[in-house]
């Protein structure tokens, strides 16, 4: 058993003119989350085709849990569940009623079905809901709903496609929570986002996807301190101290200090966190100025993503 | 999780049956459930024959000629049941389509589920659907006056041949349902009307414009209308082109045609689904 359990070297795929995948690369290791971040028509969803045999690639191989997606698809559909980005789930039927279908029809008896549906409705907390018609759930009860289905075969790989998209706030809690639990149970989790912070949530690998090929892969962490160290933001109480305290950071400062007059904030990229702290906060006391807040804060993936994708464009 | 985990090997051929019978009869009994709880639906099944067989039947019944002479209930009713064959269509599209917009076909697509078994079932809801609607239209024609007049026999085949009909429209209904989407799916019915009426289902055709009378003639609707008139005993004169003349050959050939053509082309659809 190899300890990758998605393996993608090259996949191309085409539609008419437009090269959806171009060369697509990844390695997904055993059990790891990995969120898959790019805007839209960026080859998220087709990556994600490919990878659970909806799609065949033009060119490229790709290897899940173990197996050929092109040539031995029968194999990969045993080993992997899909939540696509709308939930399949059947409005008619009852939470349990939906599960203990997709059991049948993951061939399990009838009685195993429905021990298993009670199992999945527990785990994803829709025990109260269980004998309610879906038309009835909420939008997060629905995507539990739809991912508990994903989970039912307790897939080696599980793919999440925007798996919040259109969700309010508590709802994408929700979810976020179940995905955490889903990684938990042992399956590989590949899920694509457009939330930058989702991704940073969920994933300690991110694969950021841009014209169809992965152009960054690496860890959160490693990904914001590709774009330069930590920032230190303070916002000083009189505007009219805000040149004095521009002084202060100059001196702890990697680079010129960005002020925002209006919002009396500046901004500066510091190497030594702990120290340049220290160092700013005795300084701006010594001379008297007064702040209302000092914060030291790692760069956005936002700003992660921008510069990747322009870096790439040019 | 390791009682839940895929077996290594794969699947015998007698394994394989069991598990597309198996797959059908869930599809199946989920569509099922589908059309009982759907209280719109039911009223629906239940309430267009009455309609229409009192619409056609009485109103517009009244100022209509047979061709050849006799009753026009007894004329129009083989026409009915046909037209609600050919409609039927109308059901297995929508609901492919719907599924196919709400990723239920990706999620079976992407599962180890039998594909001969998701067809299967599709198709035994859609026929189950299809008999009720026929008991229901047969129900409705007695009452108006209609009969079978040439024993149970025949009677029993040319329901056999409207089934036959239906059973070949699943095919075009899974085609379409998967080429479109369910916007355009819920207005197929614009098009598809009045090709069930441009057909000898409600006039003879020998009553209309030459050119028009041409075209009814040879519509495969009206084969399967034409030979039901003939096994129920119900009036209305064949015309004398070769496709009247043959109508019980067109009336199994041509179902028997569009199975061959579409089959084939909606599990090639099914296959390449979005690339």
């Amino acid at each position: 058993m190899n300890s990758y359990s998605i393996v993608a070297e090259g996949l191309g795929r085409r539609f008419g003119e437009t090269r959806a995948l171009d060369g697509f690369d990844l390695r997904v290791a055993d059990g790891s989350v990995c969120a898959l971040l790019g805007p839209n028509g960026a080859g998220k969803t087709t990556a994600v085709r490919v990878l659970t045999t909806l799609a065949r690639p033009d060119s490229g191989r790709a290897l899940v849990a173990g197996f050929d997606v092109a040539r031995q698809p029968a194999e990969v559909r045993r080993r992997i569940g899909l939540a696509g980005q709308e939930a399949a789930v059947d409005e008619i039927l009852t939470g349990r009623e939906n599960l203990e279908m997709w059991g049948r029809l993951h061939h399990l008896r009838a009685a195993a079905a429905r021990r298993r549906a009670g199992e999945l409705l527990e785990r994803f907390g829709l025990s109260e809901a269980a004998d309610r018609r879906v038309r009835h759930y909420s939008g997060g009860m629905r995507r539990r709903l739809d991912l508990a289905a994903a989970f039912l075969q307790a897939p080696r790989v599980l793919f999440l496609d925007e798996p919040t998209t259109g969700l309010d706030p508590r709802s994408r809690t929700e979810v976020w929570r179940t995905v955490r639990g889903l990684a938990d149970a042992g399956s590989t989790v590949l899920m694509t986002t457009q939330y930058l912070f989702e991704a940073d949530q969920l994933a300690r690998q991110i694969a950021v996807i841009d014209g169809g090929r992965v152009i960054a892969d690496d860890t959160p962490e490693r990904l914001k301190s590709l774009i330069g160290g930590d920032h230190l933001d303070l916002v000083v109480r009189d505007p009219a101290r805000l040149g004095d305290a521009v002084a202060v950071l100059t001196g702890v400062a990697q680079a010129e200090p960005v002020a925002d007059a209006d919002a009396r904030r500046l901004t500066a990229p510091v190497r030594d966190r702990v120290g340049a702290l220290t160092t700013v906060v005795r300084e701006l006391e010594r001379r008297g100025i007064e702040v209302e807040d000092v914060s030291l804060r790692r760069p956005t993936l936002d700003e992660v993503f921008l510069s990747l994708t322009a870096e790439a464009a040019a | 999780m390791s009682a839940l985990a895929a077996p290594d090997a794969p699947p015998r051929w007698d394994e394989r049956l069991r598990w597309t019978l198996s797959d059908a009869s869930v599809i199946a009994r989920t569509n099922l459930k589908h059309w009982v709880r759907n209280p719109a639906a039911v009223l629906n099944l239940t309430l267009y024959p009455i309609v229409m067989v009192v619409l056609f039947g009485y109103v517009l019944g009244s100022a209509m000629n047979v061709a050849g002479g006799g009753d026009y209930r007894e004329f129009l009713m083989p026409g009915m049941f046909s037209q609600t064959m050919a409609m039927g269509v109308m059901t297995t599209m929508t609901v492919v389509s719907l599924q196919t917009a709400r990723g239920v076909t990706d999620r079976y697509r992407s599962m180890p589920i039998s594909r001969p078994g998701v067809v299967l079932g599709r198709a035994f809801a859609d026929i189950v659907n299809s008999v009720l609607e026929l008991l229901i239209l047969l129900g409705c024609g007695l009452v108006a006056g209609w009969s079978w007049h040439r024993g149970i026999g025949d009677a029993l085949a040319a329901v056999g041949l409207l089934l036959l009909l239906r059973f070949a429209l699943i095919w075009v209904g899974i085609y379409l349902g998967l080429a479109l989407t369910p916007e355009a799916a819920s207005a197929a019915w614009l098009p598809l009307l009045p090709l069930t009426m441009l057909a000898n289902t409600f006039v003879s055709p020998a009553l209309l414009p030459g050119w028009l009378g041409a075209i009814a003639e040879w519509n495969p609707l009206s084969a399967t209308v034409a030979t039901c008139r003939m096994l129920f005993g119900n009036p209305g004169r064949q015309g004398d082109s070769w496709a009247a003349e043959h109508a019980l050959t067109l009336a199994i050939g041509w179902p028997l045609l569009i199975t061959l053509v579409f089959l084939p082309l909606s599990a090639r659809r099914y296959r390449r689904l979005g690339g």
